[in-house]
């Protein structure tokens, strides 16, 4: 049977009846269609396009469609929203949409059969996205982002503290969302962006007026209050792509603007928080800049500046006590650094959270202050000094196996700030065979040669009570050592004084009963004594080198020397002599009187036996000044330094055979700079050095370039 | 030829059939020069010669050719033409570096590598004072007053002429001690920067 045609206006009409009984349904009406009605309303779309030409309708129908809502749209809704105001004009938008949805899904349900094969043919938007954008471009365009607006309004409130919709306002977004249809353009465009731009004035005025107002801590503590509420915002009705943005425009506003007033603030800024200990408020700082690009770097350079200061303050201390000659204990100085050291690695730990720009910039504060040279001593020295005392027996306090093995650790944690680690290492060593030869270590390292020593010693005196022709005249003990395995210790020949001589003697005829072939060298400059001085008020024994003694006892023999005397006498030299005679004339223990009078001794003095000399104790140390170590140290290591220079330049220049300038001296300089740090000077000397001695010459034709010649 | 030789014979020293110090300050009274004159220098590089103060035969017949003189006369008037063709920057950098090695004294075994001070102001003066008078009168200065270096080597010496060459004088805004420059002139940089403030 032969479908009749449906006409155009007529099958719309019909239709129109079932559109508008939707409406009633959406205005509250309590109808309802039911599958019959349904089913005719399918039917006749389905028919009025699949009717042959002209007949079929599907464009017009589409286009019918599509109207409908822009119709309803334009009449009803629109009027509803914006008569409304606020809060209120939300509602009316939620539930508009709501509305619409509905809408859509039943006219759509309608009108299927076009979704079926028209739009498909035609590449056109399908009914569900035509029906949703018409809400779009007429809701959101026609009302000008006033809905946007409102929300802003909303969000502000809430922020100055006041209750709102907070279900309200996440309906309101959603519609936003779902109208991108699976894009965010809509979500972005229309709500985010002024969102952010408003989030940025609100904040950029607060921030402005706190700033004055505030004290860095108390800023510092509202921001991260901002930023936590701003983020519950996000988890309670933004969507959650706005986050990061949201954050990093309060994080803007709020931080980086004001930045350097905040970190700077006189009294209470970063340099006031280190200064006072804050550590909340300054691990609270690091928590606000870290995750803000280059945020950290002021503070780390706060951070720095203030330790460097604290260090040069501790250096600049022991520096004045150095030079007003009251008494520097460089112990003091180190075990000031050391604590230090302690405390700002735990504010970079427990406030930094261990950031490698916070131990960098401690590194580097430490690298200024710790190669400074007090009281004349290189900072190399006086560490070695330090491990030197510590290792002796404990240091002055008797300390436990862990405690120096805890305080030796730290010590090497310093050492990584030196630069001239070659140096600390020649006086550490010379310490070190010091403290073997003298005295026991803490840690009671036996060494061979040490306790050979002592089981000779022994023998030496069985000897003597063995035999009683063997009269060494005073007691004599002897250490002998094997050359080789200790430093070079140079000893002059000095005139040993007769009291000594036969002491010496016996020793050398007990020796020689031990091992006839070994040589004998005496290193008086290493030896002590004790000798007795017969004062007018009391006698006074004194400790002292045997060099001190041979000068003292040739005052046995004549009351009044003159320094060439003394010189001929005991045959040392200048360098020796000055030293000697300025610890019994000049010193604290005036043992000698000095003619004239002054702090220095020149070889045109006359020296006196001074018997009026007296102390407190009986017993009195004389010490010896050893000041010449420093000075030989510093030579040896420089001379060890040319060498290191030279052979890392070969080594280079062997292996790349031709270098220019620049690399060379970098190259250089990494290569040594486990050691020492060279001076750029010094590396050109050695390299002119080399290109006299044939092993480089400089190119020809780039004066910058050089070549290894083999 | 045989003219070139007889001049040879006229100055040279009989025994050891060289031309000598005293046959050179000869020599120079004929040509009217002063025997520190640079162009005494310059002759005795277009000649080639090995020894400071000594001409060998094959070294003036060199240097006469070359000058196409045959006698004292032309000698004199070639000088002028010697002059500037030293003076050319290609020409010169050789005769600035034989400056140098001429005045080295020393036997092939124990040849002497460097100069003492004082005589290398004077071959300076002598070598560049013409080309760049102040530096060489600073360089000068600051070579006697300072004790790093006693004597100076070929590398120095070349440095500076480069130094010369290259860097502005007074100013010295281009000098970088960064750069491979010999150690002395870095030191020299630093005494001239020291005395401009």
């Amino acid at each position: 049977m032969e479908r009749k045609v449906i006409e155009l206006d007529q099958g719309w009409d019909y239709m129109q009846k079932g559109i508008t009984k939707l409406k009633r349904i959406l205005e509250g009406s309590v109808e309802q269609f039911n599958s019959e009605e349904y089913m005719m309303l399918y039917t006749t779309i389905y028919n009025m396009c699949t009717q042959k030409p002209p007949h079929d309708y599907s464009q017009q129908l589409y286009d019918k469609y599509k109207d409908s809502f822009e119709e309803y749209i334009s009449s009803t809704v629109l009027p509803a929203i914006r008569e409304k105001h606020d809060e209120f004009m939300l509602r009316e938008l939620v539930k508009r949409w709501g509305n619409h949805k509905l809408m859509v899904r039943w006219l759509s349900r309608f009108f299927h059969y076009l979704d079926r094969y028209f739009i498909a043919r035609r590449s056109l938007p399908a009914l569900n996205e035509v029906g949703l954008t018409c809400f779009r471009s007429l809701v959101c365009f026609f009302r000008q982002n006033f809905d946007t607006f409102c929300i802003l309004i909303q969000i502000d409130k809430e922020r100055e503290g006041e209750q709102i919709d907070k279900a309200l306002l996440k309906n309101v977004l959603d519609i936003f969302v779902e109208i991108g249809m699976g894009q965010m353009d809509c979500y972005e465009q229309d709500f985010e962006a002024p969102m952010l731009e408003d989030t940025g004035v609100y904040y950029s005025h607060k921030a402005s007026s706190w700033i004055l107002d505030d004290s860095c801590p108390a800023y510092m503590l509202k921001s991260e209050e901002c930023l936590k509420k701003e983020r519950d915002r996000v988890a309670h009705y933004l969507h959650s792509s706005s986050e990061a943005k949201l954050v990093e425009k309060v994080q803007h506003e709020l931080l980086v603007n004001f930045s350097t007033q905040l970190l700077e603030k006189e009294n209470s800024g970063c340099r006031a928080l280190l200064r006072d200990d804050k550590v909340d408020d300054l691990s609270r700082m690091y928590r606000l800049y870290h995750k803000i690009p280059k945020g950290l770097d002021p503070v780390a350079t706060i951070f720095k500046q203030h330790i460097t200061a604290e260090g040069m303050l501790l250096v600049q201390q022991a520096e004045d006590a150095a030079s007003n000659q009251l008494f520097f204990d460089s112990q003091v100085l180190i075990r000031k650094v050391i604590e230090l050291h302690d405390k700002y690695l735990a504010y970079v730990s427990d406030c930094f959270q261990n950031h490698t720009l916070f131990h960098k910039a401690m590194k580097e504060a430490f690298e200024i202050f710790c190669n400074k040279t007090v009281g004349g001593s290189p900072s190399a020295e006086l560490l070695a000094t330090f491990c030197d005392n510590i290792l002796k027996k404990g240091g002055s306090e008797k300390l436990s196996d862990e405690a120096i093995e805890d305080i030796l650790e730290k010590v090497v944690k310093l050492l990584a700030y030196i630069s001239d680690k070659d140096l600390f290492a020649e006086f550490y060593r010379k310490k070190l065979a010091r403290r073997l030869l003298f005295e026991r270590s803490a840690n009671e390292e036996h060494v061979t040669d040490l306790t050979l020593a002592k089981d000779n010693q022994n023998e030496f005196e069985n000897y003597l009570s063995n035999n009683p022709n063997a009269h060494p005249g005073i007691d004599l003990s002897v250490n002998v050592l094997t050359t080789g395995f200790w430093p070079s210790y140079k000893s002059s020949d000095l005139n040993l004084p007769s009291e000594m001589v036969r002491g010496v003697q016996v020793f050398k005829e007990f020796y020689d009963t031990k091992s006839k072939h070994r040589k004998l060298t005496w290193i008086y400059s290493l030896g002590s004594c004790q000798l007795i001085g017969n004062f007018e008020a009391k006698k006074i024994e004194m400790v002292v080198s045997t060099y001190q003694a041979a000068i003292l006892l040739l005052f046995n023999t004549s009351d009044r020397l003159s320094y060439s005397e003394i010189m001929t006498q005991s045959n040392l030299g200048h360098e020796d002599l000055v030293r000697l005679l300025h610890s019994l004339s000049c010193a604290k223990y005036k043992i000698l009187i000095k003619e004239p009078i002054s702090k220095t001794v020149s070889p045109n003095d006359i020296f006196e036996f001074n018997p009026k000399f007296t102390d407190r104790m009986r017993r009195i140390k004389i010490p010896l000044p050893v000041v010449d170590e420093r000075k030989k140290v510093v030579e040896d290591v420089d001379k060890d330094r040319r060498y290191a220079i030279d052979a890392a330049i070969v080594r280079i220049m062997k292996s790349r055979k031709v270098l220019g300038h620049q690399q060379l001296v970098s190259e250089c300089v990494e290569q040594l700079s486990r050691m020492f740090k060279p001076d750029i000077k010094a590396i050109k000397k050695r390299m002119e050095d080399l290109i006299a001695r044939d092993y480089l010459e400089r190119d020809k034709e780039n004066a910058n370039l050089f070549r290894y010649l083999a | 030829m045989e003219r070139i030789d007889n001049v040879f014979y006229s100055y040279a020293n009989k025994s050891s059939g060289l031309i000598d110090p005293e046959g050179i300050e000869a020599l120079c009274s004929d040509l009217e020069v002063d025997h520190t004159d640079v162009r005494i220098l310059m002759l005795a590089w277009k000649m080639k010669s090995e020894k400071q103060g000594y001409f060998t035969l094959e070294e003036w017949r060199r240097g006469l050719k070359a000058l196409r003189a045959d006698n004292v006369h032309k000698l004199k008037k070639a000088l002028p033409e010697l002059e500037k063709e030293v003076k050319r920057p290609t020409n010169f950098v050789d005769f600035y570096s034989y400056a140098f090695q001429y005045c080295l004294t020393g036997n092939e075994k124990e040849k002497q590598k460097s100069i003492d001070i004082e005589s290398i102001c004077q071959l300076l003066d002598l070598a560049l004072g013409f080309q760049f008078r102040s530096q060489v009168d600073y360089f000068i200065d600051y070579l006697k007053i300072q004790s790093d270096y006693k004597v100076i080597n070929l590398d120095q010496w070349m440095g500076f002429y480069r130094f010369c060459n290259e860097i502005n004088f007074p100013g010295l805004s281009n000098y970088d001690p960064e750069l491979a420059w010999p150690l002395i002139l870095d030191n020299f940089v630093e005494w001239l920067r020291e005395k401009q403030t």
